[in-house]
């Protein structure tokens, strides 16, 4: 075990990965050399280690970096593509949800893609709409696509090594915020299996299911509930495709209450998801309707006080819950 | 090309107009410094002035641009208000998107800067459609679209300029090559470093152009204008300048070779202009001087209407997705 930032367990994953299998290369735009010089960037120091054979930085192409990946890797090698910010991976999803998701399906089985797009994702760093967007719901809506999204350095690590040695095209998103967070993280290689969901803290009252960065939201929301005596079961799914339904249900068995959170927008997100197999295969186990805390149904503006109203707030979650289990 | 064929007081203009692009991202600078001043990472077009001002000013006022996320100079040059650009900057209300933008996509539609993207490569497909609505209608307004060397990798910007020249629409794509794609260097990034070279592929004019020096830019973009105007269809321009500062404000330009940067900082258009003015007699150097000041004082009131404006509303986040007044979750229910 070592004590590594979130950004630095990702490049442990990088680096383990590469020194472990000659097939794996990274490409994307500044991988290599980066206008931002900082250790906890995942990619941090890949080049001088790899040199630019392994570590390729492209040009500002995502079309072709998603090509890229789609390509080499059906030739047997493991690409590990970085699409920079998440609004950018439209750029990339003729590749991806086009091509990526559907040529095995199109070749009877007999071709595979064993690619990696790591994206960094945040809805918070000033930057604006056209930088700051979740569309995890787009590519789960895609088949042929696993995405996983960690919260923790451990979570990240473990998910990322599991992405690129996984036989299929999996999307990692990356919640950049994180990038600076401390955490324990198992050496060597480490893998989590990629559709295990995490309860990230046990309780009786009601479920919170979340990933990402919105995981510390909930959790933030557990602390102030639990003053009050309310039990909050936090469920991190990790892994949105595939997903954990046993953890979910099983969760919702227990508390027999849901709220599902996530700093995506709101209308057709990934909490409409899960709050549809919710009613449709643990109905009777509900004791009152599923909520869904997430962001409104708007691009992400820029002036601060409207930034942070955008983002699903502790507040909100615990407007849910009391709601939820009566209290309001 | 002598930049004495250039009319002596649209010189002066040009030269006041780029004092001023230099002293409003200046003082981004200096606010950028302070804590919670402005919002988010600063993009500045420092150096590159010569190309905003050359290329508007062969335009009219009903001609549309398109920026990129380099863009204050792009918008200043086109007439906007410094002082509702810098309330933006800050995320304020009276900002010229209410905040909404920030820095890095204002869109000024009220001196037809009609659309500014961050998306790299976003802006010529844009700018085809704003061309084709002009053509369509019979105008004799042309778009300009700004976009940088890295863009120039998009495979949108080859959609764009295929379907343009197909249709012969009256785009005038500008290349503003500063030499970096981020931490890219152009040979890095760019398999023919000559980007104008690519419009003989499209059967379009392209030329290339020292985008440092006001005058050429200016005297080419007339004579591109021109075609785009008269139905030629559209036409290329690659200006060739540097990014004096970096990516971004938090841009230490570590991978950058210190002596490139000197060299080109010899080559500011500014200082350019400035001194063939003053050999030529144009201006004094009390003159300059004034200008200077005048300048300061307009983006000292900028900076002050920014600050002393108040943010927007939070709630106010809902409003102006869509043209009728409802939201999302009033439709649902
Ligand atoms: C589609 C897309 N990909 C990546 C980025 C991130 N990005 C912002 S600016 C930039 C470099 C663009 O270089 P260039 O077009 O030469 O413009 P410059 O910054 O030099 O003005 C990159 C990669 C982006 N904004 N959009
Ligand atoms: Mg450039």
């Amino acid at each position: 075990m070592a004590v590594l930032s979130f950004g630095q367990a990702l490049r442990d994953a990088l680096d383990v990965a590469m020194s472990e299998d000659e097939r794996v290369f990274i490409a994307g735009e500044g991988v290599g050399v980066s206008i931002h010089y900082d250790p906890n960037l995942p990619t941090h120091g890949l080049l001088e280690k790899y040199g630019p054979k392994r570590v390729k930085d492209t040009p500002v192409s995502e079309a072709a970096i998603a090509g890229l990946a789609v390509g080499a890797s059906t030739l047997g090698l493991r690409p590990v593509v970085e699409i920079m910010f998440f609004p950018f991976i439209t750029l990339a999803t003729d590749m991806l949800v086009n091509h990526a998701g559907k040529l095995r399906y199109l070749s009877g089985g007999k071709s595979s893609f064993p690619l990696t797009v790591r994206v960094k994702a945040g809805v918070n760093f000033a930057a604006g709409c056209q930088h700051s967007h979740n569309l995890e719901a787009w590519l789960a809506h895609s088949p042929g696509l696993k995405v996983v999204f960690p919260s923790t350095p451990a979570e990240a690590k473990g998910l990322l090594l599991s992405a690129i040695f996984d036989p299929n095209p999996v999307v990692v998103v990356e919640e950049m915020l994180l990038y600076w967070m401390q955490g324990e993280v198992p050496d060597g290689d480490y893998r989590i299996p990629i559709g295990k969901a995490r309860v990230v803290i046990p309780g009786k009252d009601c479920t919170i299911v979340s990933y990402g960065g919105a995981v510390y939201t909930a959790l933030e929301a557990a602390k102030t509930l639990s003053g009050e005596g309310i039990s909050l079961e936090v469920v991190d799914l990790r892994s949105l495709v595939p997903l954990d339904r046993r953890c979910l249900l099983d969760s919702v068995s227990r508390t027999g209450r849901l709220v599902v959170l996530h700093d995506a927008t709101k209308f057709g997100g990934f909490g409409a998801e899960i709050s549809a197999i919710v009613a449709e295969e643990a109905f009777d186990m509900l004791k009152a309707p599923v909520k869904r805390v997430a962001a409104p149904d708007i691009p992400v503006p820029v002036s601060p006080p409207q930034e942070i109203f955008y983002k699903p707030s502790s507040e909100m979650i615990i407007e849910a819950v009391r709601s939820t289990v009566g209290k309001a | 090309m002598d930049s004495r064929e250039v009319d002596a007081g649209l010189r002066k203009t040009m030269y006041e107009e780029m004092v001023l692009i230099r002293k409003f991202e200046e003082k981004l600078i200096e606010l950028s410094q302070e804590k919670d001043k402005l919002v988010g990472m600063q993009i500045l077009a420092n150096g590159q002035e010569a190309v905003a001002v050359g290329i508007v000013k062969a335009l009219k006022p009903d001609d549309v641009i398109v920026s990129n996320h380099r863009s204050h100079g792009h918008l200043l040059a086109k007439g906007a208000n410094p002082k509702y650009l810098m309330a933006e900057i800050m995320g304020k209300a009276t900002g010229v998107n209410k905040g909404k933008s920030g820095t890095l996509h204002m869109a000024v539609p009220e001196v037809n800067a009609l659309m500014t993207t961050t998306i790299v490569g976003g802006g010529p497909p844009l700018a085809v459609g704003a061309a084709f609505a002009q053509q369509y209608r019979g105008e004799s307004n042309i778009t300009v679209v700004f976009f940088g060397d890295g863009a120039a990798a998009e495979g949108s910007v080859h959609e764009a300029m295929n379907l343009s020249n197909l249709w012969k629409l009256p785009v005038l794509f500008v290349c503003e090559n500063n030499c970096w794609a981020g931490a890219q260097s152009l040979s890095e990034h760019c398999a023919v470093g000559d980007i104008a070279a690519r419009a003989v592929g499209y059967g379009m004019p392209g030329e290339l152009v020292d985008g440092n020096d006001v005058a050429k830019v200016y005297t080419l973009a007339k004579k591109m204008v021109m075609g785009c105007r008269n139905g030629q269809g559209p036409a290329l321009i690659e200006a060739k300048t540097y990014r004096m500062r970096g990516h971004g404000e938090h841009d230490h330009q570590h991978y950058v070779d210190k002596k490139e940067l000197e060299e080109w900082s010899r080559l500011c258009p500014i200082k350019r202009l400035r001194n063939n003015m003053l050999s030529e007699g144009l201006v004094s150097e009390a003159q300059l001087q004034t200008i200077g000041r005048q300048v300061e004082a307009r983006v000292d009131e900028a900076a002050k209407f920014g600050t002393e404006s108040p943010y927007p509303l939070p709630e106010e986040a809902l409003e102006d997705v869509w043209v009728e007044d409802f939201t999302m979750q009033q439709v649902a229910q």
